[in-house]
């Protein structure tokens, strides 16, 4: 719905904005200047600047005005719009600006010699262009009209006037409607129909407007106005409609528009019922300026007290007063800290209640936090010269940390934001943060729990290190455990038996303070934690019992059951680009359409299949508030190119040897070896006919002289996210700051998967002419995978190391390795290419003892090393007798 | 117009889908090697012109033509398959230093008859490998974009209107003395090279015919901008409605230090991509250290990484720098020009894309 919707800010145009016009009147260019600033800062990606005023001389304001841009970087930034009725005022702004401009606008009402003649020269200058539908006879009307004169426009541009059809941007007209005048009535239909049909038959054309006429009739009564310019927006940009002129003070969020009055602003836009105007005028009066139930959402609480209005912008997730909001109740209060703890706790209180039952969701409360922290942050100047030393008593100090070796933070930031809402005080440690630190820092500000947070599957074993560590060190903190790899089962099973105190797996976000709040609980803490070890022993035992039923094989049985592939039968596609490719500044615009977005609302807690979710009766509304929130970001990223997305493809010649490594070699002599790649083969005992899996099986194998070949990749789109992120958190946006790096995550993804494409059909060539829609790709409904070492099929991280030195992955993207081999930026994949047909992805399951031995040795490793990277996947403790373990 | 024109243009673009092209190395640092004085640059013609004209390079052309062409030649025997003509400053504008504006015509008719002749000779010496002239528009010694009164940010001292006047007389002085090539080099401010390439546009529509475009900007330091302040995306959008034969990047930086823009342009352009770098940066006294060695194998490096389609030198380099590069590109194939989607493509100084 929200698509990719260019607004243009107006505010630069004498005939929208009478500030700008009295100041350009008055020769105060300096102080029009600081408009144009304001305007681009805030967001207007193209400035449309328009001079024709009676009593100005319009060209030369135009070129005078334009000039004085081009010396403002923070201004000239964005393309301009060079809007004028005069040609002439037009070709002289044109030969101002070293960008390329769009030209605002030409038409047919002069006939065609005239219209070709300015179409010429926009090419010439290089400019995009706005065509009204505007010809001999007249502004167009009726959709029939418009479209007719656009299409007739647009053969004229492209055929004759060798104008590229992308830069061509039509404005059908929008005309103001329930103006009691019967004609008038279908004007708002017909530029949505017109839009339609222009999207459709006149290809990349664009469609434009200036939104706020259609709603003329109601000046005066800005609520029906805002209602009516949301609701045509909502239908125009469905229809097709790419950009416009939209003072964002004059809309209003769609869905919040009330029922009734949404149901008649459509009748009439839509031009629904012959009675429409008459029905909208019968209840207009009602939202005018602030009929209660009409302004709940918008302004009218602004007039309650501060308190009420603090305690809304809380729930709201409003920052835009809260400054003032503020100030005002500290200078009501008799001590700053009153509004910290009176209003401002209020608020948040009602959050919490709303987030514990289901009424508020995620992405809501962290928009709370935002508000919160801005005005916390206003108010501890205030605090500080006090010279008192209280500040408001946190209900608990919670250290939260992302474990050593990981870089992956979303999770503990959104963990973090929630429990501060909650009043508890967090300290947040960042990432890659040792156990000592975690330890020496959890004793010197005394906190009450610590927080451990990882993502790849060697944060499990050092997570294991640090509770073996609190537990030498005398600590009886309740420890909790979150994040994505970590499981109730191997918190129960690896690390609440390290650890004397409590111990508890946090399953999402939603559920930290309920555990946080049991835990420090006077009353429930005991009782709460006994429970869990309770839970936990089960757990265990279950497990020990599970384990003794599913049976393993031994290594050497399990490679003779290895899948059987004709590898006579097999002819090799030879890559079509061999060895290395690099791709540095990779076209973000191009991935965003890639997107995964499951993921996405998982990682806000908000769980549901994409698109659906975004009408979900309880979470639907949230969920695109978020997803619109995204977009923007999105094209924020793209636009001020905050991230780099970079990436590189080896493809080399490549044969297995000895059942489970696969060599890759220099070239097609076979003879010098880049690199192995060792992969490990599942065990399980499957009862019936299952091969026994491992990567290395849909490589050729060398002896049967089949020249195979294996890809390798890294993606990343993080570089720049951090530093972006940083600065948000010091705003105190943590919103924003984890959108980012939510964003960042998604864009790597759909990098993989975009390259991955590639891979198949151009830089590989396996499937020239392959043809899924992003839907199908997601399904990874194609031939050939992608694994990634340290997921299901190759648990095993380090071979990370390997993979990275063969593509010279830290040189030619910036991407390095941390100690427990996780890629930082976190925004970053990277994986193998395997192309036969075959091909799958599988989990490993558990593996024996003497294939660890095995792979130890292959690697040049001890048992003891291999048995820490490949913990998670062992089918027995070291140690330990295998056998004892499985038959406890 | 010169007959033969239609043809070396397929020419050339037979020559550029098989091979990454040559581009000559710098005028400027050979004429330094021959160490002229004020008599040298007057010659005969201007003996007794009322200003010192030492340091006109392009006046050369008129009173030291064998100097040009033995340059020329020297290039070609190097290994350049272009030529571009030695008229970087022969606009009306630039000349105006000299009081020699009413020359532009000549010296850029002259400028490209001298390298013709070069290049036709090379010819017929290996007919199939033809070489070829660019007829050089530098960027003129003034700016459209860019105020020269710190008081006041809005004066210009130069207008479109004068900058398309002065490019439309050069441009015609370089097609009538045999140009196959126009290039519009060495841009610091796009708003000079727009209105180059709208007096182009303009003057082959006069013809009736047209030659192969190329456009070359400047990134002037380190921040990875133009003079005038764009980025190298807005660049491109800036001067894409022009359809040029190719883009790049010339002067300023040395090859290490344009090597991400150039890779950058490489993503983005749908058109053939040309770079000729500086040899490094500038030392303390002005010179130019970079050996052939070292610039042909950065050089060499952006052919194996597929990232140019034409490369030559710039400010520092001779002809030892071209034939090092000819060697490092030997036998490597062309950048492929990729296919952009098309897309709503603006610019101010950073580049905007309308993303559906």
């Amino acid at each position: 719905m929200i698509g990719n919707f260019i607004n243009i800010g107006e505010r630069t145009n004498v005939a929208g904005s009478a500030k700008f016009r009295k100041l350009i009147l008055a020769g105060d260019f300096e102080a029009a200047l600081a408009i144009a600033r304001d305007q681009v800062e805030n967001g207007a990606q193209i400035i449309d600047v328009n001079m024709d005023e009676g009593m100005l001389d319009g060209l030369e304001a135009m070129v005078r005005f334009l000039n004085l841009i081009a010396g403002e970087p923070d201004i000239a930034r964005v393309p301009v719009m060079i809007d004028s009725s005069k040609w002439s005022v037009i070709e002289a702004g044109l030969r101002c600006v070293q960008g390329k401009a769009i030209v605002n606008s030409i038409s047919l009402k002069e006939g065609d010699a005239e219209f070709l003649r300015q179409a010429r020269l926009v090419r010439r200058y290089g400019a995009a262009v706005v065509v009204m539908a505007f010809d001999e006879q007249g502004q167009a009307e009726t959709a029939d009209r418009k479209f007719e004169i656009c299409a007739r426009a647009y053969r004229l541009l492209t055929e004759e006037a060798g104008i590229a059809p992308e830069d061509i941007i039509f404005d059908p007209n929008i005309f103001a409607v329930a103006t009691g005048i019967e004609e008038h009535d279908d004007y708002a239909r017909a530029f949505i129909e017109a839009t339609r049909r222009i999207r459709a038959e006149l290809p990349h054309a664009h469609v434009s407007g200036g939104v706020s006429n259609v709603s003329f009739s109601f000046r005066g009564n800005d609520t029906v106005r805002e209602a009516m310019h949301s609701c045509f927006l909502y239908h125009a940009i469905a229809a097709g409609m790419d950009m416009g002129i939209v003072n964002a003070g004059q809309i209003t969020v769609y869905d919040d528009i009330p029922e009734e009055l949404r149901e008649r602003v459509e009748d009439v836009l839509l031009n629904r019922r012959p009675d429409a105007t008459d029905r909208l005028l019968e209840i207009a009066e009602r939202y005018r300026g602030g009929g209660a139930q009409a302004r709940t959402i918008d302004l009218s609480w602004r007039e309650t007290p501060v308190r009420d209005r603090l305690v809304h912008a809380l729930v709201h997730g409003i920052d835009q007063y809260v400054e003032a909001d503020t100030e005002e109740a500290r200078a009501a209060a008799d001590r700053p800290l009153a509004v910290i703890e009176g209003p401002l706790m209020d608020g948040m209180n009602v959050v919490g209640d709303l987030f514990g039952s289901g009424k508020m969701f995620l992405p809501q409360v962290v928009k709370s936090a935002r508000v919160m922290k801005k005005a916390v942050a206003y108010l501890l100047p205030f605090i500080e010269a006090e010279r008192t030393s209280d500040v408001p008593e946190a209900k608990g100090r919670i250290l939260t940390a992302t474990v050593k070796g990981d870089v992956h933070d979303i999770g503990k930031n959104i963990v973090g934001v929630v429990l501060q809402c909650n009043n508890y005080e967090v300290i947040d440690l960042g990432v890659m943060v040792p156990a000592e630190r975690i330890l020496e820092t959890a004793r010197k500000e005394a906190v009450d729990i610590i927080g451990l947070s990882g993502l790849i599957t060697p944060s499990l074993e050092e997570m294991c290190h640090v509770a073996r560590e609190m537990k030498r060190q005398n600590f009886s903190l309740p420890l909790l455990i979150g994040g994505a790899t970590t499981s109730k089962v191997h918190t129960a099973v690896k690390i609440a038996p390290g650890y004397d105190g409590a111990v508890v797996h946090v399953t999402d976000a939603s559920r930290a303070v309920g555990v946080v709040s049991n835990l420090l609980s006077e009353v429930e803490a005991e009782g709460y934690a006994a429970g869990i070890r309770a839970d936990y022993d089960r757990i265990r035992q279950n497990r020990a019992g599970g384990d003794a039923t599913r049976k393993r094989i031994p290594l050497a049985a399990a490679r003779a059951n290895k899948p059987i592939i004709e590898w006579a039968d097999y002819r090799p596609v030879k890559p079509a680009r061999p060895g290395l490719t690099v791709l540095p500044q990779y076209d973000l615009a191009e991935l965003t359409t890639r997107i995964d977005w499951q993921p996405f609302f998982n990682a806000w807690d908000l769980h549901g299949a994409f698109p659906t979710i975004l009408d979900d009766p309880k979470v639907g509304e949230t969920a695109r508030s978020l997803y619109a929130d995204a977009q923007a970001m999105l094209q924020r990223i793209i636009g001020e190119r905050w991230i780099e997305a970079r990436g590189i493809v080896g493809l080399w010649p490549a044969n297995s040897v000895g059942d489970d490594d696969i060599v890759v070699f220099a070239d097609e002599d076979r003879s010098t070896v880049l690199a192995t790649i060792h992969t490990l083969r599942q065990q399980m005992a499957w009862d019936r006919g299952k091969p026994n899996l491992a990567l290395a099986d849909f490589v050729a194998p060398f002896e049967t002289g089949t020249p195979d070949y294996v890809g390798g990749f890294t993606v990343t789109a993080g570089l720049g996210v951090d530093d972006i992120a940083k600065e948000f958190e010091a705003a105190h946006d943590d919103y924003s700051a984890i959108m980012l790096k939510a964003l960042a995550d998604r864009l790597a993804e759909a990098f993989a998967e975009r390259l991955h494409e590639r891979v198949r059909k151009e830089f590989w060539g396996t499937s020239p002419d392959e043809d899924l829609d992003n839907r199908a790709l997601i399904a990874e409904s194609y031939a050939g995978i992608r694994p990634a070492p340290g997921y299901p099929a190759c648990p095993d991280h380090t071979e990370k190391r390997a993979l990275f030195d063969l593509l010279g992955v830290e040189q030619a993207l910036g991407v390095t390795l941390t100690e427990s081999f996780a890629m930082w930026p976190a925004a970053s994949v990277s994986g193998y290419y395997i192309a036969h047909p075959d091909a799958r992805y599988f989990g490993l399951g558990r593996i024996g003892r003497d294939q660890v031995e095995d792979y130890a040795r292959r690697k040049a490793m001890t048992v003891a090393e291999a048995e820490r990277w490949l913990a998670p996947s062992l089918g027995y403790v070291p140690g330990a007798e295998e056998e004892t373990a499985n038959a406890a | 117009m010169a007959r033969g024109m239609g043809d070396r243009t397929e020419a050339l673009e037979a020559a550029a889908s098989q091979r990454i092209l040559l581009l000559d190395g710098a005028m400027g640092t050979m004429i330094q090697q021959h160490e002229l004085g004020e008599d040298d640059y007057r010659g005969s013609r201007f003996a007794d012109w009322g200003q010192p004209l030492k340091g006109d390079n392009d006046l050369l052309i008129l009173t030291q033509p064998e100097i040009i062409g033995a340059i020329h030649r020297a290039y070609l025997d190097a290994g350049a398959d272009i030529l571009e003509t030695n008229t970087f400053n022969a606009t009306s504008i630039s000349q105006a230093d000299y009081g020699l504006s009413d020359l532009a015509y000549e010296l850029n008719r002259e400028g490209a008859r001298i390298a013709r002749e070069a290049a036709d000779a090379k010819t017929a010496e290996t007919p199939d490998r033809p070489r070829f002239v660019a007829g050089a528009l530098g960027p003129t010694n003034r700016t459209a974009s860019i105020s020269p009164d710190v008081e006041d940010a809005g004066a210009r001292n130069v207008t479109f209107e004068d900058l398309r006047v002065a490019y439309a007389e050069a441009a015609r002085g370089l097609i009538d003395g045999g140009s196959d090539i126009l290039l519009v080099e060495t841009v610091f401010d796009t708003l000079n090279a727009k209105a180059a390439l709208f007096a182009i546009d303009e003057l082959f529509e006069d013809l009736g015919a047209t030659l192969p475009v190329m456009i070359s900007g400047t990134i002037t330091d380190l921040s990875g901008r133009t003079l005038s302040g764009q980025t190298t995306g807005a660049f491109w959008h800036s001067v894409r409605h022009a359809k040029p034969f190719a883009v790049g990047l010339n002067c300023a930086l040395g090859a290490a230090e344009l090597r991400a823009h150039v890779a950058e342009l490489a993503r983005i352009a749908d058109t053939r991509v040309s770079a000729y770098p500086n040899a490094g940066l500038p030392n303390a006294f002005g010179g130019y250290d970079e050996t052939p060695d070292q610039t042909a194998a950065h050089l060499g490096e952006w052919a194996q990484s597929g990232i140019v389609n034409m490369v030559g030198g710039c400010c520092g380099t001779t002809p030892d720098h071209i034939r090092a590069i000819a060697e490092a590109i030997e036998g490597m194939p062309p950048r492929e020009i990729p296919e952009k989607p098309r897309r709503l493509r603006l610019s101010g100084l950073e580049a905007f894309e309308l993303v559906q």
